[in-house]
């Protein structure tokens, strides 16, 4: 039975830019305001989880073929990276340093090696969620 | 320097996530496991070395100086056991090349056997207390992935109790460091240790430390352990073995820490529970390794044995039975892997679990026959194999403080594991073989080699005794003056 | 407003217990979250409430609120999160091999 839903593809178009806006607003709000790279990775793959709710799988891995569970690793490797790389520097283990920058059109920036590690932890968070709601959706499907 | 000490955490995790790269390629798979835990390995010893000579170590994560930061702590203890943990994993996963399957492989079973090290050894060297819980959950999870991975249908059903179980216990974990924080208002091991000691241990906080103790016994199969059974019998054999060495272990190593470092000083009231509880472990181990009708339900029996015989170390609580009590969970680690070893092989070789349908094993495999026997005399505690030390260290340590009944329950269940084991040996061993020639099943190389490997830990920790002594009794020390540790932790703060 | 909270942590509890009690694999699962949500609260309860403060941030010295009880709240939530998806995935497997969710049926006897 083919269920219309157009109502909700239409609302899901607008409002996935939203979500994904938000994430990513979160993701760099983290930094000293509530936010950071769970709470911005959540609310990311709370958008991908709406493609996929909204369309079928083939079309969203079509959009996006991504392997989600090498996305989490690649997560996971920025992570412990950057916690690494501080042994690098001679410096104790997961260690972090920040300046301040002049950058074109930003302006003065305060950069910090700590969003790289947020990245990373946004990325395993994305990763993980899809892989789990994939994990079960598939299975479903194959019953 | 001291930034390898996160080295035996790190380098498991950072291996595990590679590997989900190459998905598919089991050759290099195999091959970057074996590297990473041989260099693991090596950093322990390095660090063991560094520690013997220049006293305890930590790591102060980003520099937070104690209390307030996350740190890692290496004393002799904790690097003791990291380093037989590797070692073990080491075998097991030797084992696993050559009987795991592709589609265990495919799964990223490596991963998780790396994450479920870097769990182990998170835990061991952890020096706070919330971090602690962090390095069980990693464990854990690895673990509840190992024994549901390829699930049948036991399988399934057994993993999602072993893990329900689990996830309640956490949550008493979790109930347990909200409790002591709002008592104390510190997680820093070494800091809670002084602020104890401080205020005197008065009811309020033994009783936190009672909760501890439910949630560690849990983990460690001390009187909680109706669960473990039921788990340890499901998974592949390489896994059962790692989790035989290594799960149990950690949750001991968390009973001992916690009743050695932060929590010594109402022992009238802990050490005689604990006393309670290692006994009545070690009557259930005996009376279900002597009446247990197949191989794996007499080796899960056998688990629970060794926690009894460390945890009564634990309760007699001198430096002898410290000495003991670290002997003994080296050992314990090495031969409880390779008897859960030694029992897959025979089901994988004969394809039964009840030792009456299995016979004359030695005939067709003199080998691996001799190899098991060994592997008995050394749970016995016969000398010079490595129970024996940390056996006869125990006992001293009983008799010196003059707690006989324990003693003489301690030595009653070494009969148990005798008789358990060498029923096995007897009836499967001996006797008329039932294999014909041409349908022996081959015994692969690797599989040979993680038991020979074992055999030799074992032999090595009976006769160089003499060369391990000095970081037991450095482990021990720590356990008997908790002081050092906590100078060690705290000092240089000003 | 500390008591208010550990009324509402027990009952969480108290339901918590109901859930992992009963029979339906679902409840029980949905029993071990309420059992973690009620825990985070419990941890922010122990770590003394202050309201209307922020923790540490402003160089200032006014009164501010304990940042640690909140840290370890987020990481308690990341595990528990991790946990429990992990068991719904692992609870839907064994649905499909077992075909039921009656933890009664699922107990299993050691002659089969």
């Amino acid at each position: 039975m083919k269920i219309n839903d157009v109502i909700l593809r239409t609302v899901v178009k607008a409002v996935v830019f939203i979500v994904l806006t938000l994430g990513i607003y979160l993701f760099f709000a983290g930094h000293n305001a509530p936010g950071g790279g769970f709470i911005g990775g959540l609310v990311l793959a709370s958008a991908v989880v709406l493609m996929y709710l909204a369309y079928d799988i083939e079309t969203v891995q079509k959009t996006m073929p991504f392997d989600f569970k090498k996305i989490a690793a690649i997560g996971v490797l920025l992570a412990t990276g950057t916690a690494i790389g501080s042994v690098l520097f001679d410096v104790p283990f997961l260690s972090h340093t920040d300046a301040y920058y002049n950058l074109p059109l930003l302006g003065k920036t305060h950069l910090t090696t700590v969003t790289i590690f947020e990245a990373g932890v946004a990325l395993t968070v994305v990763g993980v969620v899809v892989t789990i709601i994939l994990s079960i959706s598939e299975e479903g499907e194959e019953q | 320097m001291s930034n390898l000490l996160i080295a035996p955490m790190i380098l498991p995790i950072m291996t595990a996530v590679i590997l989900v790269f190459l998905r598919g390629n089991v050759r290099v798979q195999r091959l970057m496991t074996l590297v990473t835990l041989i260099v693991v390995l090596i950093i322990s010893l390095f660090l063991l070395m560094e520690v013997e000579a220049y006293g305890i170590m930590r790591l102060d994560f980003s520099g937070w100086l104690p209390p307030y930061g996350i740190l890692f702590v290496g004393d002799a203890f904790a690097l003791l056991l990291v380093t037989v943990a590797t070692v073990v994993t080491i075998a097991c996963s030797i084992y696993a090349f050559s009987t795991i399957g592709e589609a265990h492989e495919n799964m990223f079973f490596y991963s998780f056997v790396l994450m479920l090290v870097a769990g182990v050894n998170g835990s061991f060297l952890t020096g706070d207390i919330f971090n602690l819980f962090v390095c069980f959950e990693v464990m854990l999870l690895a673990s509840y992935v190992l024994v549901a991975l390829g699930g049948g249908k036991r399988q399934l059903r057994e993993s999602l109790k072993y893990v329900l179980i689990n996830v309640v216990a956490s949550w008493m974990f979790l109930v347990a460091l909200a409790y002591l924080y709002g008592a104390i208002g510190t997680l820093n091991m070494a800091h809670i240790a002084t602020r104890v000691a401080e205020v005197g241990q008065d009811p309020v906080l033994t009783t936190i430390s009672l909760v501890f103790l439910i949630v560690f016994s849990l983990k460690a199969g001390l009187l909680l352990f109706f669960w473990l059974p039921g788990s340890y019998s499901v998974p592949p054999t390489s896994v059962a073995a790692l989790f035989a060495a290594l799960l149990t272990k950690v949750g001991m190593y968390a009973i001992i820490r916690t009743f050695t470092l932060m929590f010594p000083h109402n022992q009238e009231v802990t050490h005689a529970i604990i006393a309670i509880m290692a006994v009545l472990t070690l009557i259930a181990g005996m009376a279900g390794a002597m009446g247990g009708r197949d191989v794996k339900t007499i080796a899960t029996y056998n688990v629970l044995i060794g926690v009894g015989f460390i945890m009564l170390g634990l309760a007699i609580a001198n430096e002898q039975a410290f000495m003991g009590v670290v002997y003994y969970l080296m050992h314990d680690m090495v031969a409880k892997a390779m008897l859960f070893l030694c029992v897959g092989m025979m089901i994988y070789l004969t394809g039964e679990t009840v030792v009456k349908n299995m016979s004359g094993l030695i005939r067709n495999y003199p080998v691996f026959g001799w190899l098991y026997f060994v592997a008995l005399c050394a749970l016995v505690g016969i000398p010079p194999l490595s129970g024996f030390v940390g056996k006869i260290l125990i006992g001293q340590g009983a008799i010196t403080s003059g707690d006989y009944v324990l003693l003489a329950v301690g030595f009653i269940s070494s009969i148990a594991v005798l008789y358990s084991l060498l029923r096995i040996f007897l009836a499967s061993f001996f006797g008329e073989t039932i294999i014909v020639l041409e349908d022996e099943v081959p015994i692969r190389k690797g599989m040979m080699g993680s038991l020979i490997m074992l055999t030799a830990c074992m032999i090595f920790l009976g006769l160089g005794a003499n060369y391990m002594m000095p970081f037991v009794e450095a482990a021990a020390a720590v356990l008997v003056d908790p002081s050092i540790y906590i100078d060690a932790v705290l000092r240089g703060n000003e | 407003m500390e008591s208010v909270m550990v009324i509402l942590v027990g009952v969480l509890v108290a339901v918590a217990t109901y859930l992992i009690l009963s029979r339906n694999m679902i409840r029980v699962i949905l029993g071990t979250a309420l059992l973690s949500h009620a825990v985070h609260l419990l941890i922010l309860t122990m770590g003394s409430l202050k309201k209307g403060n922020v923790p540490l941030l402003s160089d200032s010295d006014g009164p501010y609120t304990d940042a640690l009880p909140q840290a370890l709240i987020l990481t308690a939530i990341v595990i528990s999160f991790a946990v429990t998806a992990f068991v719904l995935v692992l609870a839907f497997r064994t649905y499909g091999t077992n075909k039921t969710d009656d933890l009664q049926e699922l107990r299993g006897n050691a002659d089969e």
